[in-house]
């Protein structure tokens, strides 16, 4: 057994580095660089960790925080429940059952700041069908105006286009369950609660574990549907970490500090996604 | 425990069945499974025998038929209502549970009380031998552990109407297949549970079961003890298929108490008056034929003889057909044998596959 010893093989792998180089090292390394460094007027000057301690001391940062959060976590606790009973309630196979994957995929399929427009022209108080509609009824409606009314528009429109998502892959968890599980339940004399609890959920866990995850990540850096609907609005009252960033980067050219929340906001992803992979993911793997 | 009754049973998948070949099971299918009796049901794959089992337990609706427990009509009722254990081919189990509560499962859901669940739990344990698991997580076990689960779990309710079994060691080792069948009987003998149990090994049927039921193509061939089916197979394929080697099938001509095989004139002990030399079949067990020489049986070239310790099988050929005997271990084979003489208590006719009777001579 003797190896070949070629060293021009490397070049071979030149492609993907550069690849790699261009689309993710080089632009964050861009982004550390501006995150420990003043720039005024050309000149650039090294100032260590300031950036940093002046964002995690900020309470603008810590408000967009604030609501960065709650909004991730009300729609997690409403998408998550809501697609896992809309996936139970779907028929599991037949002709109706494609009929409801190509219904459900359409709101995927939507361009995001065409999701925006959608609802933007949705709620209006005065001319849009649900912003109408509820004034008519005699509920004070208006997301431009009202913070609460603003709120509920963002998260229903978060609902509506990424329930979807939940709904397919807990609809792909559901149909790998072997139909012999159910037979079993039935001669068991299990409940419907019992059939969820110990043969559904558990054969669900990895997808749904997969589907918190990408609904974590995609409402935690959640931008352009936003900021077309509210533009951040009104006030501040919808204006979550990567608007802000974009504010603070963009609007105010604080580059300084914009990369300083950028390389936290980063870190934070990273951390709750590895946090619950591996929370959730404990104890499969000793099989 | 109940005695199983189907009434002109038939089912078919697909709706609006027209030839037999619709059917996964043939009209109509009409018996008693007797209370407390111990059944198996054989044949080959795809034969109906699961789907025959899935109707019982109610998993499956018939489209034909009724099926009456102790007079009861229970074709359209629910699984939960029938009070059935049923085992499947590959292991079910409760992952997230341990092995207890996978065991507890069936009483609890049916809400017997704890002290009362711990005392069946204990004694399916020692029964399965699952007692060092017992407080595991079920999921990461060996297919043998978790087929034993699943066993436990249809046998944990001691009320139950029935014990439906689907080729339930299929997954199992063989050296525990023999303890499992053997405790399985034992706790037949115990509790008297009526037992169907799917298989398409006949040592396993005819070792497991007091009655076996022979199924083909969704047809129910015969209902018999092995010594029912074994003496007297009432279709050809039972003969073939029971037994090792199967009956030989030899196609005839039979008059009155003469079968007319080829040039052969092979006597018969019971009269077929009514077959004027027609085409049917002969069968007989290589049991009950005796190698000889001279001028007597049917004239055959012996091409091997394969030694398989408690006998010999002698493979020989006559007029194109293969047939064979058997001969006993310590006995010489005559170095001029080129005759076959067939036991004419033991030698059957068949017509179109099922068996005559004929009338005594």
């Amino acid at each position: 057994m003797s190896k070949t010893l070629n060293n021009r093989a490397w070049w071979m792998v030149l492609p993907v580095l550069l690849l790699v180089a261009m689309n993710a090292i080089i632009p964050l390394m861009t982004v550390v660089n501006y995150s420990v460094q003043e720039v005024f007027y050309g000149v650039y000057s090294f100032v260590g960790e300031r950036w940093y301690a002046d964002t995690l001391a900020s309470d603008r940062f810590h408000a967009a925080l604030g609501r960065q959060l709650l909004f991730t976590f009300t729609i997690l606790a409403i998408e998550i429940p809501l697609g896992v009973i809309i996936a139970l309630s779907m028929p599991r196979s037949g002709a109706w059952a494609s009929v409801c994957l190509v219904l459900m995929a359409l709101p995927l399929l939507i361009p995001w700041n065409v999701v925006g427009a959608m609802w933007n022209i949705f709620a209006l108080p005065d001319i849009g069908l649900l912003g109408f509609s509820l004034n008519w009824m005699g509920i004070d409606y208006n997301y431009t105006q009202q913070p609460v009314s603003a709120w509920i528009t963002v998260i229903l429109m978060d609902v509506w286009h990424w329930t979807s998502l939940v709904v397919l892959l807990a609809y792909a968890g559901l149909q790998s369950i072997d139909e012999n599980y159910y037979r079993a339940a039935r001669i068991d004399g299990a409940s419907q609660w019992a059939v969820f609890r110990y043969i559904q959920l558990p054969k669900m866990k990895r997808v749904l574990t997969i589907a918190i995850l990408l609904r974590f990540m995609d409402s935690f850096m959640i931008y352009t549907e936003p900021s077309v609907l509210t533009g951040g609005g009104p006030g501040n009252s919808t204006t979550f970490l990567s608007i802000d960033l974009v504010k603070k980067a963009i609007g105010e050219q604080d580059l300084g500090n914009a990369a300083a929340m950028s390389i936290i906001y980063f870190l934070m992803t990273l951390l709750v996604c590895w946090l619950f992979y591996t929370l959730t993911m404990q104890g499969e793997e000793e099989n | 425990m109940v005695a199983i009754k189907l009434d002109e049973l038939a089912h078919a998948y697909a709706p609006n069945p027209k030839t037999p070949e619709d059917y996964a099971l043939r009209p109509s299918i009409d018996h008693l499974w007797e209370d407390g009796e111990a059944y198996a049901l054989l044949g080959p794959s795809g034969c109906g025998k699961t789907t025959l089992l899935n109707i019982i337990s109610g998993l499956v609706i018939p489209s034909h038929g009724r099926i009456l427990f102790d007079d009861q009509d229970v074709t359209r009722a629910p699984t939960a209502d029938r009070n059935i254990a049923q085992v499947f081919q590959f292991p079910v189990v409760y992952d997230t549970m341990t092995v207890y509560d996978n065991l507890a499962f069936p009483l609890r859901n049916r809400g017997r009380d704890e002290a009362y669940v711990t005392r069946r739990v204990t004694e399916i344990t020692e029964m399965t031998g699952l007692g060092d698991l017992l407080q595991r997580r079920a999921q990461g076990l060996t297919a043998d552990a978790k087929q034993k689960i699943s066993l436990g779990r249809g046998m944990v309710r001691e009320d139950v109407a029935a014990i439906l079994f689907d080729e339930p060691l299929t997954v199992i080792d063989p050296h525990m297949k023999w303890e499992l069948r053997t405790q399985l009987k034992r706790l037949h003998r115990e509790f008297g549970h009526t037992m169907i149990y799917v298989t398409h090994d006949q040592t396993e049927a005819l070792s497991f079961a007091d009655k076996v039921v022979v199924m083909l193509d969704g047809e129910v061939l015969q209902l018999g003890t092995p010594a029912d089916l074994f003496n007297a197979p009432a279709h050809t394929f039972v003969g073939y298929f029971i037994g090792s080697p199967g009956m030989n099938v030899l196609p005839a001509r039979v008059s009155g108490p003469a079968a007319h095989i080829g040039d052969a004139i092979v006597p018969l002990n019971r009269a077929y008056n009514n077959l004027q030399l027609e085409p049917v079949e002969v069968g007989v067990r290589p049991e009950d034929i005796r190698l000889a020489s001279g001028d007597i049986g049917i004239p055959v070239q012996i091409e091997r003889v394969e030694d398989v310790g408690r006998h010999k099988i002698v493979r020989a050929r006559y007029d194109g057909q293969s047939v064979c005997a058997l001969v006993a271990e310590g006995e010489e084979i005559p170095a001029d044998a080129n005759r076959m003489v067939f036991d004419p208590n033991s030698t059957h006719v068949f017509k179109d596959g099922w068996r005559l009777e004929g009338v005594a001579t």
